[in-house]
């Protein structure tokens, strides 16, 4: 069956309130199939609320999310498990299951969601894991692996029932260089050879541009700006000039809003 | 004047909040009953949490039953005896803990040794996004995670419970016939005659499952709702073993109250 659209992903329109705080303002992006997207903005735009959204956690409280054709929000509880079992995603720290060994994480979902053999689960888990370069720690539990390591479980896990989505939450968050490498290159990697379709959300910015194939920047619950690696490289926009380059004081402010800094003082002198 | 709208205001606030939890937490044990199928086919789930909650309780079970029937053996003599029946100390011990020790100091105990671990696991297991994890891969947390747990809870309370009187009787009997000398052969047949299968064992036993459902449904609930940062797991953690001790005591007293009416 041909799809219908290119894009996997669509969101659009789509605003979202934590209680009354506005978190997405009208956000409008999407993600074409095969391609690694990275959503980039400073912690607390309303990146990981957008992932929240695409997998059905949370609902938009206006606009609509689809994922291949379907929207998500409209879904029942079925169609919504349905959907998911097609879409993994990588959480901040991993979240593995510290009470399974990694060999059981990777497995969890083979178990759950399919009749296989144990014969051949155990082979579809080696070569997962095989993937990650970590067949040799089958055996050891969550709790026994470097940060580095257990992201790439992780991975192994997320993409256990080779989905067509996968989406990352700050897959570099807390790595050494030299973990966020492998991982950076595990990401684009499995996502050519599943032929899948991937969302990183981060604010890593270096790393993110060495493998994806579009950006979306965000701020303040809005897309400000979007473009290929090379376009965001060159841009002369202030605000993606300061992000890109990690320059501490723009557009974006260093202080958060406060009242007039000299009556706060002496107010504290009046007390 | 602002004092008292304050304070009226406050405990209007805590109270409309408590229904609120009471409410949710209704709804969570209705949920949690609902997705048990899963559990229930693939028993190993429960019998993995049966085998923590309930095999690793028998130590503190054994013991605390061993001490509490030696106790009531020392205590039980001493009284008996001023009225010159200590041949009656079976049964005393026997119905003691049957009645009412056995269930209900099993239940606080199961409460502060596998509840709070429970709470702490499952609040762990929210803070750490391995709910939310598990939720993504379209593995439904309560079906999974709660409800195995929950019935864990559930069939191990009562087990614990009788082992707890067992283990009391047997306390009783060292230090009433081997230590103090009371007749074996009156020890055990007073017993034997005197403890009733229905009125005694069989009231025991409910009074035990019905701790089992409070513990373990506060148990789950409370690892659910938990605030998933340290700090709110170990509220969490302490709330389960308040919440579920005072439930206990409160159940206590109602079941008593109907079982043994007249009796």
């Amino acid at each position: 069956m041909i799809p219908a659209t290119d894009n996997l992903v669509e969101v659009d329109n789509v605003n979202f309130a934590y209680d009354r705080r506005p978190i997405l303002k009208g956000v409008n992006l999407d993600i074409r199939r095969g391609q690694v997207v990275a959503i980039m903005g400073l912690s607390g735009c309303g990146k990981t609320t957008l992932l929240r959204l695409i997998g059905g956690a949370l609902h938009p409280t206006k606009g609509e999310v689809r994922v291949d054709g379907q929207s998500v929000a409209k879904l029942n509880h079925e169609e919504r498990f349905a959907l998911r079992r097609k879409m993994g995603m990588l959480f901040q720290f991993g979240a593995l299951f510290t009470d399974m060994s990694c060999y059981d994480n990777v497995a969890f979902q083979m178990r759950e969601h399919t009749d296989l053999p144990e014969q051949l689960i155990d082979d579809l888990v080696l070569m997962k894991l095989q993937a990650v370069g970590l067949r040799g720690a089958q055996h050891l539990m969550p709790a026994e692996l470097s940060g580095g390591m257990a992201r790439r479980v992780a991975l192994a896990r997320t993409t256990a029932l080779d989905p067509m989505l996968i989406m990352y939450d700050e897959p570099f968050a807390g790595l050494d260089p030299v973990s966020m490498g492998v991982i950076g290159q595990l990401i684009r990697r499995l996502n050519d050879a599943l032929g899948a379709t991937s969302i990183i959300v981060t604010h890593d910015v270096a790393e993110a541009l060495e493998i994806v194939d579009y950006v979306y920047f965000m701020s303040d619950g809005l897309i400000v700006t979007q473009g290929t690696p090379d376009e965001l490289r060159a841009s002369d926009k202030p605000f993606v000039h300061q992000f890109v380059y990690g320059e501490t004081d723009g557009p974006m402010p260093f202080h958060y809003p406060a009242d007039d800094y000299a009556r706060d003082l002496h107010a504290g002198e009046a007390r | 004047m602002t004092a008292l709208t304050d304070f009226l205001e406050s405990l209007g606030a805590r109270a409309i909040g408590a229904v609120h939890q009471l409410g949710f937490a209704s709804h969570f044990l209705l949920l949690t009953l609902r997705n048990s199928g899963m559990c229930l086919r693939r028993f190993s789930l429960v019998v993995r949490e049966i085998y923590s909650v309930g095999v690793l309780s028998l130590v503190i079970i054994v013991v605390s039953g061993m001490f509490v029937g030696m106790v009531l053996g020392l205590q039980g003599y001493d009284t008996l005896e001023r009225y010159g029946s200590s041949s009656a100390l079976g049964v005393l011990v026997a119905l003691s803990l049957v009645r009412e020790l056995g269930p209900v100091v099993a239940g606080l105990l199961f409460a502060s040794r596998a509840g709070s671990a429970i709470t702490a696991e499952i609040g762990l297991m929210k803070a750490t996004e391995q709910l939310a994890a598990m939720e993504m891969m379209a593995v439904d947390p309560i079906a999974r995670v709660i409800a195995p747990r929950f019935w864990a809870g559930v069939i191990s309370m009562p087990l614990l419970a009788a082992m707890f009187s067992a283990m009391g009787v047997f306390g009783g009997y060292l230090v009433g016939v081997r230590l103090i000398g009371v007749d074996e052969g009156s020890f055990w047949s007073q017993m034997q005659a005197a403890v009733d299968l229905r009125e005694d064992i069989l009231n025991g036993v409910i009074k035990s499952v019905v701790f089992g459902v409070a513990v373990s449904w506060i148990a789950v609930f409370q690892g659910y709702d938990a605030p998933p940062t340290a700090e709110g797991v170990s509220r969490a953690t302490t709330r389960t073993v308040v919440t579920s001790s005072l439930s206990i005591l409160a159940l206590d007293f109602i079941l008593t109250a109907f079982m043994f009416r007249g009796a």
